[in-house]
């Protein structure tokens, strides 16, 4: 019950703060967000199952029952966690809490219902990283898009609306692909599946009782199922070519609801190919392991160049999601215990340095109103501490050593470099390093345009240091990525234990 | 407290199964004599909870009649009374539930709608009537109780659209309701006299069995039944006969559309699921008396023209009355789907349910425009712009409403249309829940302007709200944690639906 308990406090927190006044809704929130962010740690620090929660093995804090009997496919209120999981619910957690402090000084509008939908999305949130049914999964999954719909479109800078619909659009078409892609896998498995339970679909599809359906034959369907799915869960990574939602939304959406989408609501797709794609038909995706391989280069190439040519500090961050999300699809795609489970640290990882990064430039645009290199020089002079965790971030984002940010791309350079799924996985692995490269070059450049120099500003603002409640989110940010850098077992020995599963019977390592 | 004395003295008489429809009539009666002793009446607050007394006492009783299997096969089987003209059972029971909590919902928003008019006890009776009406139309066995109840149900109705007497929308809401109304009772009349002159008898199960001998009298039969078919396309607001909808919807006061459009609508069902089943039951018609073909027909076109129509309105509740009638659409699949030996009880079933859920998400939707019609903002998408900020509240209850109705999880709506989709594959039509879906993912469109309005663009400078009307926000918000809670929930209501559906085959 621990989850369900976890999940009705979010839910309770965010109808006190939505219909508290608007004064003290911001310390209000930050106040009840952290009795998830407490929930989320205990279960952390009692978790001892191990094993993938998809492939028979523990599931911790699990709770099953029918909750809608329906012909022969019952719908289960089934939750738990196991190793992948549990990471992402404690980095939600904590994420938000953060997220919310950073909302303070900007959010000056209607604050109550801000910090109200804040809360709402968390508690989504966890819902989709705990949810074990489809059905349950497909619930919260959609549920997360429509408060991140109104944060960017009310909250949002000048061209909200647009952002907001276009993000709401795309990924909702995405949804759409990726339903139908799974349920074509369910009906396909016909009697052999009794529930839209995942561990009975995934055991069954990794034990090849897919039938034929809608004319299609087994290999065929699966080969179509995979691909819609790849596809819808791809837009939310998101991946060159359907990333084009991904910088409006970013640049007009409020900071705190940034942090939110880059933190926690990108990993949403990563995690989903994990869990739905690379887990539950692992022969279809390393028959596909060149174009999927491909698709994650370009995602780092393309998007660290992207990042290069931008002058908004906000689209250079972005951008460089982008470019990290490559690199998890490309761990993922490698088949291998650090690939695999590299992708999945590195999914903490960019949500804390992202996180963090976001942040940063979200507390020097509330101080000089605008994030254009041109319009600022020497900002360090009088922002020292707010600079200097900024430079520390993007440090961590280039992969210095003894911050997460390098133990993730580490770990998923080893697994992809030792991969055997395709002869060629070196030779994408080294490409996609040069990613790095490009990353150093771009930050570097734009730090060095902004931070530092001699002091100048075109703008009327008083260029100061940020207040207290804006700089500590940040400092707790560097904090959590130098510790999970200097000991990355804190999670990696549970993701590896989930991983494994994966691996073996699917014939990898 | 006739039902706590009888769990002591044995079973109840056969007559009290009627109960919930006899609360409904006695109330209003209640509400005349109330009238007419203090005819200058204006306390509101008296009639409106008297009138929502009496409906969730209705209420209570038909929810404990289906717990307890009152009609069910459970306790005996169906329980026919009056030499077989109307016969309480599950269904009637699942259909009266939908009638009377809706009603409750109407009569406690009308308290601030209608205060300031005159004729109020008449306002509050004619709804209890209306109810009455719908409550004998899900229990009619034979078509002349279904013919009179539905003239019961219709002719209050036909007022109460009226009932702003000085706006000059209403009146003619009214009149086109009316016309279209006794235009579709002719055709329906006509029907029953055909289907008489076919089979020799009016109650449901003698038709079914003298189907064999109607030989040479099928064209007859065919002309009957599609003429019937009329009549509950008029009460559903189904393709031909929806034109009154979007009028009398816009025209009405705003509780009145929310009962006509869920209440009335889902009576219309009601009638159309015993009447078609149990009449004509598939498999024993002769051929060329194929309703199921034109349920099909007019299950497609009538989702289809509903949402494409509702998606270029600009009046919101112009837009809620097109949705409306493709909500009709969507539940029409209910009889649609059906296939002699399939399993229709489960698609019956879903359609019941989508019906419930529908009764509380609509009326919701529609009472939230009586409360902005009562702080006087306007009626298209633009008036709505900034009412967020306003009165949040409210409009978090009316973005459930819109999202559940567009199917959306996780609200009420979303398992009601995908039980419903699911049960059309089970069927074999897959393409009728494809349709179903093509629509239900186009109407997100027109749904979301609302929402999109109500918070996100800003706030004419101008708008002003007036104060929060208790009963309206009562409802509003009632229906809204209706619709929430039909999620978690939603497994007893299609297991009852299904399970009551069941005795229909």
């Amino acid at each position: 019950m621990m989850i369900e308990a976890l999940m009705a406090v979010t839910f309770a927190a965010a109808l006190v703060v939505f219909v508290a006044p608007d004064e003290y809704a911001g310390r209000l929130a930050a106040a009840l967000s952290l009795l998830p962010v407490v929930g989320s740690l205990l279960m952390w620090a009692q978790y001892d199952a191990s094993g993938n929660a998809l492939l028979g093995g523990d599931i911790a804090f699990e709770t099953d029952f029918v909750w809608l009997s329906l012909g022969n496919l019952d719908v289960h209120w089934f939750v738990g966690v196991d190793g992948i999981s549990l990471p992402l619910l404690v980095l939600t957690t904590i994420l938000t809490t953060l997220a919310i402090v950073s909302a303070w000084t900007p959010i000056d509008v209607r604050q109550s219902q801000f910090y109200g939908l804040m809360l709402f999305m968390e508690a989504n949130l966890l819902g989709v990283f705990t949810a074990l049914d489809f059905f349950v999964w497909f619930v919260f999954w959609e549920a997360v898009l429509v408060p991140m719909y109104f944060l960017i479109g009310i909250w949002g800078g000048p061209r909200r609306k647009y952002a907001a619909i276009k993000f709401f659009v795309y990924t909702n078409i995405a949804s759409l692909v990726m339903f139908i892609g799974f349920i074509a896998l369910v009906f396909g498995l016909g009697d052999s599946v009794s529930s839209m339970r995942l561990p009975e679909i995934a055991q069954a599809l990794r034990a090849d009782q897919l039938g034929s359906f809608a004319g299609l034959s087994a290999d065929a369907l699966k080969l179509v199922a995979f691909v819609a799915m790849f596809l819808g869960f791809a837009v939310k990574v998101p991946v060159v070519p359907l990333h084009t939602w991904l910088p409006d939304a970013h640049v007009e959406a409020p900071t705190p609801a940034s942090v939110m989408l880059a933190g926690v609501l990108l990993k949403m797709g990563t995690y989903a190919l994990l869990r739905f794609n690379f887990t539950m038909m692992p022969d279809v995706a390393k028959a596909l392991v060149v174009p999927i391989a491909v698709i994650a280069v370009l995602s780092v190439i393309y998007g660290a160049i992207l990042a290069l040519a931008q002058q908004d500090l906000k689209r250079i961050v972005a951008y460089s999601s982008v470019s990290s999300m490559g690199y998890v699809i490309l761990g993922l795609v490698a088949y291998t215990t650090y690939g695999v489970g590299g992708a999945t640290f590195q999914m903490i990882a960019h949500g804390l340095i992202s996180g963090l990064m976001f942040m940063a430039v979200g507390v020097i645009y509330n101080t000089t109103h605008t994030r254009m290199l041109g319009d600022m020089s020497g900002i360090a002079d009088r922002m020292p501490v707010t600079s200097g965790i900024f430079v520390a971030g993007a440090f961590g984002y280039m992969g210095l050593p003894l911050m997460a940010g390098f133990a993730g791309e580490f770990f998923i350079f080893q697994g992809s470099f030792q991969s055997t799924v395709h002869s060629a996985m070196p030779l994408f692995t080294a490409a996609a390093m040069f990613g790095i490269v490009i990353v150093a070059g771009y930050l570097l450049s734009a730090m060095q345009r902004t931070l530092f120099g001699p002091f100048r500003f075109d703008g009327d603002y008083e260029v100061t240091e940020a207040a207290f409640h804006d700089v500590a989110p940040l400092a707790v940010l560097l904090l959590l990525v130098i510790v999970l850098g200097v000991d990355p077992d804190i999670f990696f020995t549970m993701i590896q234990q989930a991983v494994n599963p994966i691996l073996e019977t699917g014939g990898g390592l | 407290m006739a039902g706590a004395l009888a769990l002591q003295s044995g079973p109840l008489p056969d007559w009290t199964a009627v109960s919930p429809a006899l609360i409904l009539a006695l109330t209003g009666l209640l509400l005349f004599v109330i009238d007419s002793i203090d005819s200058d009446s204006d306390n509101t607050v008296l009639l409106a909870g008297l009138s929502t007394v009496g409906s969730l006492f209705a209420f209570g009783v038909a929810g404990w009649f289906l717990v307890e299997g009152t009609g069910q096969a459970a306790t005996g089987g169906a329980i026919s009374l009056y030499g077989d003209a109307l016969v309480v059972d599950g269904m009637s029971l699942f259909f009266t539930l939908i009638f009377t909590i809706v009603a409750a919902m109407v009569c406690i928003a009308s308290l601030d709608y209608v205060a300031e008019q005159r004729h109020q006890a008449e306002f509050f009776s004619l709804v209890l009537f209306a109810a009455t009406g719908m409550t004998l139309m899900s229990m009619s066995n034979s078509l002349a109780t279904a013919f009179i109840s539905l003239e019961l149900a219709s002719l209050p109705s036909y007022a109460l659209v009226a009932y702003l007497k000085d706006n000059r929308g209403s009146v003619e809401a009214a009149l086109k309701y009316f016309l279209i109304g006794a235009l579709s009772s002719a055709v329906f009349a006509f029907g029953i006299s055909l289907v008489y002159a076919a089979t020799g008898s009016l109650l449901l199960s003698d038709i079914a069995s003298s189907l064999g001998d109607a030989d040479g009298m099928t064209g007859i039969l065919g002309m009957g039944v599609l003429m019937l078919l009329g009549g509950f396309a008029f009460k559903t607001a189904s393709v031909p006969f929806h034109f009154w909808a979007p009028e009398a919807y816009e025209g009405a006061p705003a509780p009145i559309s929310a009962f006509l459009s869920s209440a009335s609508k889902a009576a219309g069902f009601a009638i159309a699921f015993r009447v078609f089943v149990e009449a004509f039951p598939l498999g024993q018609l002769p051929a060329g008396v194929d309703w199921v073909l034109a349920f099909q027909v007019l299950a497609v076109v009538t989702m289809t023209l509903g949402n494409f129509a509702a998606a270029t309105q600009e009046n919101v509740k112009r837009m809620l009355a097109y949705s409306s009638i493709g909500h009709a659409g969507y539940a029409l699949i209910g009889l649609a789907a059906l296939t002699a030996g399939g399993p229709n009880a489960n698609v019956l079933g879903a359609s019941m349910a989508h019906l419930l859920v529908y009764g509380f998400m609509n009326t919701g939707a529609f009472l939230f425009i009586a409360l902005v019609e009562y702080w006087g903002v306007g009626t298209t998408f633009e008036d709505y712009n900034g009412l967020g900020a306003r009165a949040p509240m409210a409009c978090v209850a009316m973005s459930v409403f819109m999202f559940s109705l567009a199917g959306l999880p996780p609200f009420g709506g979303f398992f009601s249309k995908y039980v419903l989709f699911y049960s059309a594959i089970e069927a074999g039509f897959w393409w009728l829940a494809a349709v179903g879906a093509v629509n239900s993912a186009l109407s997100l469109f027109y749904y979301s302007r609302v929402v999109k309005a109500m918070w996100i663009e800003d706030a004419a400078p101008t708008l002003e709200l007036g104060s929060k009307p208790v009963g309206l926000y009562t409802a509003v918000i009632f229906a809204a944690v209706g619709t929430l809670l039909l999620l978690p929930a939603f497994q007893p209501v299609i297991e009852t639906a299904q399970t009551v559906a069941t005795a229909l085959f």
